[in-house]
């Protein structure tokens, strides 16, 4: 057992402790040297836990919404099915997250659109590829070490969609056929109004004369065609809202749009590294056909169930695999979360008490540098959080690193201020004192110092703690998964009951660490410091 | 034990000391008395190297070095403790030969009385039998209950924090005792016994004792020698006897008179 250097030992104690004593103290600190140590191996094996995986499991991705998550849970089932480990890495970001994420070889596969890969991620591919644009793509793709395997069987397009009997009154089958009707109100999703190869492209091809168009929220979009404040709307064409709100989606009939055939993404050495594992995803391609689609899309956003429960069931009905996927119970979904989440707050909390104390010290010793540090801390914290973990993913991939570096950069403002304010606070007669009996420069710091600001500092931590374990739920928006993962999931489906999940464990935990802390503190502030100098 | 020459201290543009030549004999107590601001609290926690004269090289300075002194002679704004120039690379040292105790008593609040007293002894490595002998020779000598060891600054009356901080003082048994207005936060009763007290104490080591306060009746009961000051000079020291038979200078008498018990003047009817 480590000898705590502390002084504030009881009267008897003095005898037996003795010998201990006299050994340490001259090299003051030992027992934070110590709790140090312990600290540094805590964060190492802390990391070592979020980082380690077995080398042959299938990582397989998915985008940040419905359509993505089914797609992603059908290939975890192909892949389990045939008795391999896979994990889901579910709901990673958006499509340049989760593409970066395949070429970097933190996952090994994914379902992209042929639209999305020509006209966004290699933007300026279609225009370059002369007739062969099928080729062209597969050459960048294998420039990125990335094949593809082919097609899932059904398309995702852009369309516009009005409701069926409406269309027949006005005798609206086609695009074209809007140019006899400029009063049509137009309500498109925000980024279809804006992108160039959306309305304004769409309007300049057709000649559509229309002008009372305004952008919303996609599925805004569906709620105003529904109750008749719209008559014409953006829509992709597997949504599952159009059979919902029994809307038409208009023939393209000068073929404007891109296709968007989905199409399965894997990496290069997968072949080589797992071939049964292609081999089991290549089970997709032509498995789904854009009715199995919307229907799967109308399972979950409409009856409000379970990704991975619509997936199985798909893989049952076509292909005969039985329980394919298994849903987690409640309990050992929360048990899952709270690891995740703990894991999060108690890794980036502790390596944040270990350069924030420091930078605390070294500010209150040094006013003028101590301003300057202040200041840079302050303005780690005003950067928003989402942008903060976008920022980190091309450093730290995608999954816990980018949360644990921006939820370690939020704590640093709460625990550098606290200890800072903890050691300027230290009355001027005790400095004096300790500085006229001789104590040394360190020697004070350690005895003196340090112990009296402790109530202060603890203070900042537990805030910054506090702090960390709301921010944390954030980090579900870049695969670092904790409670953030039910409560997106809920956002995405408009499941209450799922955003509790998260938000009420989330809540509960910030109260336990919050009591945790304050019995620590009880714990470690001596007696003498406890009541008058809070 | 300690010699000021020509000691000078200026913040910005205000005085506290001003050319103060001053000689503390060893193994006695000397009382730095005067009115706020006077510059008697300067003057001791110069001593103990808080505060540093100013420099001849110090920008304003009037002081010079004398061509024709001896090579050994105090040079002007320099202190010494007990011949050795007191220079911020021996500060450290010098400050374990001395015990340093504020009003307020300055006792560490989150440490008890025991770890207040041998905070300094542990850190020189003192055994525990050795703490432990002192801390009772320490405890009789200032007639603290052994049972107040093991309390906090905040569990103990003021007297008591008092005699905490002058066993820490006393711990490491210094040549010098450094006292700035030790009893100054106490109420009549308490400080009436402590002054009985320290003046036995003082009695019983004969250490070099120098004490601030502004109550001229405690001076003149503690020390052997009383040093009046007035905005940052020695106006007249020695006895208080000699200073009342023959004031340096008219302050001296009404400093002596604003001191002066209205009990005194009170006739008690028979």
């Amino acid at each position: 057992m480590t000898e705590p250097a502390t002084l504030d030992q009881p009267t008897g104690a003095l005898g037996h402790r003795a010998r201990g004593r006299a050994r340490v103290a001259p090299g003051s600190g030992r027992w934070w040297a110590a709790a140090w140590r312990l600290l540094l191996v805590l964060l190492a094996a802390l990391l070592a836990a979020g980082c380690g995986q077995p080398d042959d499991q299938v990582r397989i991705g998915s985008k940040r919404f419905t359509e993505g998550i089914l797609l992603g849970e059908v290939l975890t089932g192909l892949v389990a099915a045939d008795g391999l480990p896979v994990r889901h890495r579910r709901a990673l970001g958006g499509t340049r997250i989760v593409y970066n994420a395949l070429a970097a070889g933190e996952i090994d596969a994914y379902v992209e659109y042929t639209g999305t890969l020509t006209n966004e991620i290699f933007a300026g591919l279609a225009a370059s590829a002369d007739d062969d644009l099928d080729g062209a793509l597969r050459a960048r793709l294998a420039a990125d070490g990335i094949r593809l395997a082919g097609m899932l069987g059904f398309e995702n397009n852009f369309a516009l969609g009005m409701p069926a009997a409406r269309a027949e009154a006005l005798g609206i089958r086609r695009i074209s056929d809007l140019r006899a009707h400029p009063d049509l109100r137009l309500r498109f999703g925000s980024e279809f109004t804006e992108r160039s190869d959306g309305w304004p492209g769409l309007r300049a091809f057709y000649g559509l004369p229309q002008r009372d168009v305004r952008g919303v929220e996609h599925e805004l979009a569906y709620a105003a065609v529904a109750a008749g404040a719209a008559d014409l709307v953006s829509l992709f064409t597997t949504d599952a809202e159009i059979a919902y709100h029994d809307l038409l989606a208009l023939e393209d009939d000068r073929g404007y749009f891109p296709r968007y055939a989905a199409v399965l993404l894997y990496r290069d050495d997968l072949a080589a590294r797992n071939p049964a594992a292609v081999a089991a995803l290549e089970h997709a391609l032509g498995l789904i056909d854009a009715d199995a689609m919307i229907a799967m899309n109308a399972a979950v956003k409409l009856d409000g169930r379970g990704e991975a429960e619509v997936a199985g069931e798909l893989l049952r009905e076509r292909l005969g695999i039985v329980k394919a996927v298994a849903a987690d119970g409640l309990a050992r979904r929360l048990l899952r979360y709270t690891g995740e989440h703990a894991l999060l707050v108690g890794v980036s909390l502790a390596a944040a008490v270990l350069v924030a104390v420091p930078l605390g010290i070294v500010a209150a010793h040094r006013p003028r540098l101590g301003q300057g540090v202040l200041a840079v801390v302050g303005v780690a914290q005003t950067i928003p959080a989402l942008a903060l973990l976008v920022f980190m993913i091309p450093f730290f991939g995608i999954g816990a690193g980018p949360a644990l570096v921006a939820l370690f950069l939020y704590s640093l403002l709460p625990i550098v201020r606290n200890t800072h304010a903890g050691l300027t606070g230290i009355p001027a007669p005790l400095i004096e004192s300790a500085e006229a009996l001789g104590l040394p420069a360190r020697a004070r710091l350690w005895r003196i110092e340090l112990p009296l600001a402790l109530p202060t500092l603890l203070a900042g931590v537990k805030i910054a703690a506090v702090i960390n374990v709301g921010a944390a739920t954030l980090g579900a928006l870049v695969g670092a998964g904790g409670y953030g993962q039910p409560i997106l999931a809920g956002i995405r489906r408009d499941d209450i009951g799922l955003i509790l999940e998260g938000a009420i464990p989330s809540a509960l935990f910030a109260l336990a660490v919050q009591w945790l802390f304050e019995q620590g503190e009880r714990a470690v502030v001596p007696r003498g410091l406890r009541g008058s100098r809070r | 034990m300690f010699e000021l020459h020509q000691v000078s201290k200026h913040y910005g543009a205000s005085v506290a000391l001003e050319r103060v030549t001053l000689r503390l004999e060893p193994g006695r107590t000397t009382a730095l008395i005067g009115p706020s601001g006077c510059g008697k609290s300067t003057l001791l926690r110069m001593l103990i190297g808080l505060i540093r004269p100013d420099a001849g090289s110090d920008p304003g300075s009037d002081l010079r070095p004398d061509p024709t002194a001896a090579p050994d002679a105090p040079v002007p704004g320099e202190i010494r403790f007990d011949g050795t120039p007191l220079t911020p690379a021996r500060i450290p040292a010098l400050r374990r030969r001395m015990g340093y105790v504020i009003q307020s008593g300055g006792l560490f609040p989150h440490l008890d009385a025991r770890a207040n007293i041998c905070l300094m002894a542990r850190h020189l490595g003192w055994d525990a039998e050795r703490i432990a002998a002192r801390i009772e020779a320490l405890a009789a000598l200032t007639h603290f209950p052994r049972d107040g060891l093991a309390r906090y600054p905040a569990e103990l009356s003021g007297g008591q924090n008092q005699r905490v901080s002058l066993m820490r003082a006393l711990m490491l048994d210094p040549e010098v005792l450094l006292l700035d207005e030790p009893l100054g936060a106490l109420d009549p009763m308490v400080r009436y016994d402590l002054q009985e007290e320290l003046k036995q104490v003082f009695a019983t080591l004969g250490k070099t004792v120098v004490l601030v306060t502004h109550d001229l009746a405690e001076a003149a009961f503690l020390a052997d020698c009383i040093v009046l000051m007035r905005a940052g000079r020695v106006v007249q020291s020695g006895r208080l006897e000699a200073m009342m038979r023959a004031p340096a200078e008219p302050f001296v008498e009404q400093f002596i008179r604003a001191q002066r018990s209205h009990l005194s003047d009170l006739e008690v009817p028979a």
